[in-house]
């Protein structure tokens, strides 16, 4: 060991190198995780727990306390229940109408396909921000302002989502086991459904997840079309606890952020290599 | 062939030299596969921004009729104040956010893709995890911290600083905001640069190591050109989030009921925002879009030419 050890100077970091190494990412992990624990310790704890100095670290015994006043002031759980119904109409979407045209573009020839689908790459390179004054007169033309529908339908599939399963589709489901499907004599969407759909199920359930977490996130489109409390999702629910002019009860605030955060942390930490490995291939487009 | 006519009900007997061959009839089914995202695009991300520019050029509350006035809604926003200080806070908040936080993704991802690192898995999940929460739940848990009284100006207290007021000051509040945005990133790009590394045979790091390279070498001559795309893609997307910054600060210096529009972070967006929600002004909102999406485009074709010219640099060095 040490014989290589000499040979490997340049290289192979001694004792201090290793331990500066480790200091360094588990500071890095810290700062990463500690406004969670954060958010739990000003939760459980009393109203002013969040000034008191020096920092208060250990989590109390106030979070039902805490909550209630949140049920006071909002209709916290039907925010959440318009978040589940919305993210969970758009996931189901997106997975399924980008798997679609994911294999379009994996598995079929057709004019202009290449072009066409630089021009779905392209599109995500467009803020969707920019388009926010007519797709807000579109939606009052059409009265879905206050409707699940302006949430949902502008969001039914997406080229990153279609980017993702094309490349998997690609690689993934060979063609071989398409013609033998098409000598078999079965309609194109039988053998999408029958022959494509089960061998591409991870990579679905990948932008699943991806997806609705993007969605449940949301807050600007949200905070554009909704007006009326009944309809608030939970990150619009989350905002308006913060504009009390009476001033800040954060142990009420954090109560309601960490609840609205927790199935989130939950799905990422039970599906984490999968969410992983999504947003890495979204990168290697370029 | 008998099988594939019953499976298409409308063509039942087809002739050979039917219109619908079976070529035709693949192709038809893969236009309506992609469709869908065709038909929404067009009329949710294409006509919008179309509109947008048309919009532009008139006076409108969205509810009136619309009147034609000319280039005057540029004029109005390029004569208002605070227009610009949305401009000026926008960059200021897009550099302070973007370049230490790409900075630190890419240390971060050489030391999560290093063979001295034993817990990689571990590590990536902790370092992505800040990115799953929303980005109002960031601003709301950082509020708490950066409050006069919060943690961080303690912190700093006992540092022997001053305490920074990061909930009204000029250049609080865009520490503030930039360091959300810091948290809530790092860790995403961080991993895209990781794939990019894993990307790179290793077989060139140990040619390098046999003709003697130091790690900082391989870094400077191997790793950084050969990760000249990813650093495009990451640079590409984070520019154009930052100028579209509009959560953090809408949410954070809505605080208590105080405007999101206050000067030391109103940003382009939330100006656009208040101009059309708050105050009516279809026109100005709609040129104000035009104004930013022009930014957009400028910010990502600098973006390029720069990344260009540093990957010929060192190309040009080694070589």
């Amino acid at each position: 060991m040490s014989s290589i050890a000499v040979r490997k100077k340049p290289d192979e970091p001694g004792v201090l190198g290793k331990t500066f190494f480790y200091l360094f990412m588990i500071i890095g992990a810290l700062v990463s995780v500690f406004p969670f624990f954060w958010m739990f310790v000003v939760a459980t704890n009393d109203k002013d727990a969040a000034f008191q100095m020096p920092p208060l670290l250990t989590p109390g015994t106030h979070f039902f306390d805490n909550f209630s006043r949140v049920l006071e002031r909002t209709d916290f759980f039907r925010a959440l229940l318009n978040s589940v119904v919305v993210s969970s109409a758009v996931t189901v979407s997106v997975v399924f109408l980008c798997t679609l045209a994911g294999y379009a573009f994996a598995k079929y020839e057709f004019p202009l396909k290449n072009v066409l689908f630089v021009c779905v790459i392209g599109t995500m390179l467009v803020p969707a921000q920019l388009g926010v004054l007519p797709q807000y007169v579109i939606m009052a033309k059409l009265h879905w302002i206050d409707s699940y529908k302006a949430l949902i339908v502008p969001a039914m599939v997406n080229a990153f989502g279609i980017f993702w399963m094309r490349q998997y589709i690609a690689s993934a489901v060979h063609s071989e086991l398409l013609e033998a499907g098409r000598i078999d004599g079965g309609g194109h969407f039988r053998i999408f459904w029958k022959i494509a759909i089960p061998v591409v199920t991870p990579a679905m359930a990948t932008l699943g997840i991806l997806n609705f977490m993007n969605v449940w996130n949301d807050f600007f489109w949200p905070l554009v079309v909704l007006k009326n409390k009944e309809n608030y999702t939970i990150q619009i629910a989350l905002q308006q606890l913060f504009t009390n002019k009476d001033g800040l009860d954060f142990g009420m605030i954090m109560s309601a952020t960490f609840t609205a955060t927790l199935p989130l942390l939950i799905v990422f930490l039970l599906f984490s290599r999968w969410v992983i490995a999504g947003l890495t291939s979204g990168a290697i487009k370029s | 062939m008998a099988d594939t006519a019953t499976a298409s009900p409308a063509q039942s007997i087809p002739p050979k030299r039917h219109f619908w061959t079976e070529k035709r009839r693949s192709q038809l089914t893969a236009y309506t596969f992609i469709s869908p995202f065709f038909i929404l695009f067009a009329i949710f991300g294409l006509y919008p921004i179309i509109f947008t520019i048309y919009l532009s050029f008139f006076k409108w509350d969205a509810i009136g009729p619309m009147k034609y006035v000319g280039i005057k809604n540029y004029d109005l926003i390029i004569s208002d104040p605070t227009f610009w200080i949305s401009f000026s806070n926008t960059i200021i908040m897009a550099l302070m956010g973007t370049v230490p936080q790409l900075i630190l993704a890419l240390f971060v991802a050489v030391m999560l893709n290093s063979a001295l690192n034993k817990f990689k898995n571990t590590f990536r999940i902790l370092y992505f995890m800040p990115n799953i929460t929303s980005i109002v739940a960031v601003t709301l848990v950082f509020s708490t911290m950066f409050g006069n009284n919060g943690m961080i100006n303690w912190l700093l207290n006992n540092l022997g600083l001053d305490s920074v007021p990061f909930n009204s000051g000029w250049w609080g509040v865009k520490i503030a905001i930039s360091t959300m945005v810091l948290w809530r990133w790092m860790g995403y790009n961080a991993i895209i640069f990781l794939s990019g590394l894993q990307s790179i045979p290793t077989d060139i790091y140990e040619a390098a190591r046999i003709d003697g390279a130091t790690r900082g070498q391989q870094l400077l001559y191997i790793t950084l050109p050969l990760l000249r795309p990813f650093i495009l893609f990451v640079t590409l997307t984070s520019t154009i989030g930052a100028l579209q910054l509009f959560t953090e600060p809408y949410v954070f210096l809505g605080q208590g009921g105080t405007g999101s529009t206050r000067q030391e972070g109103v940003t382009m967006v939330t100006y656009l925002y208040s101009e059309a929600f708050r105050n009516g002004f279809f026109g100005t909102a709609a040129a104000t879009a035009v104004l930013l999406f022009v930014a957009t485009i400028l910010f990502s074709v600098l973006n390029m030419l720069l990344s260009s010219r540093m990957g010929g640099d060192t190309g040009g060095k080694r070589a």
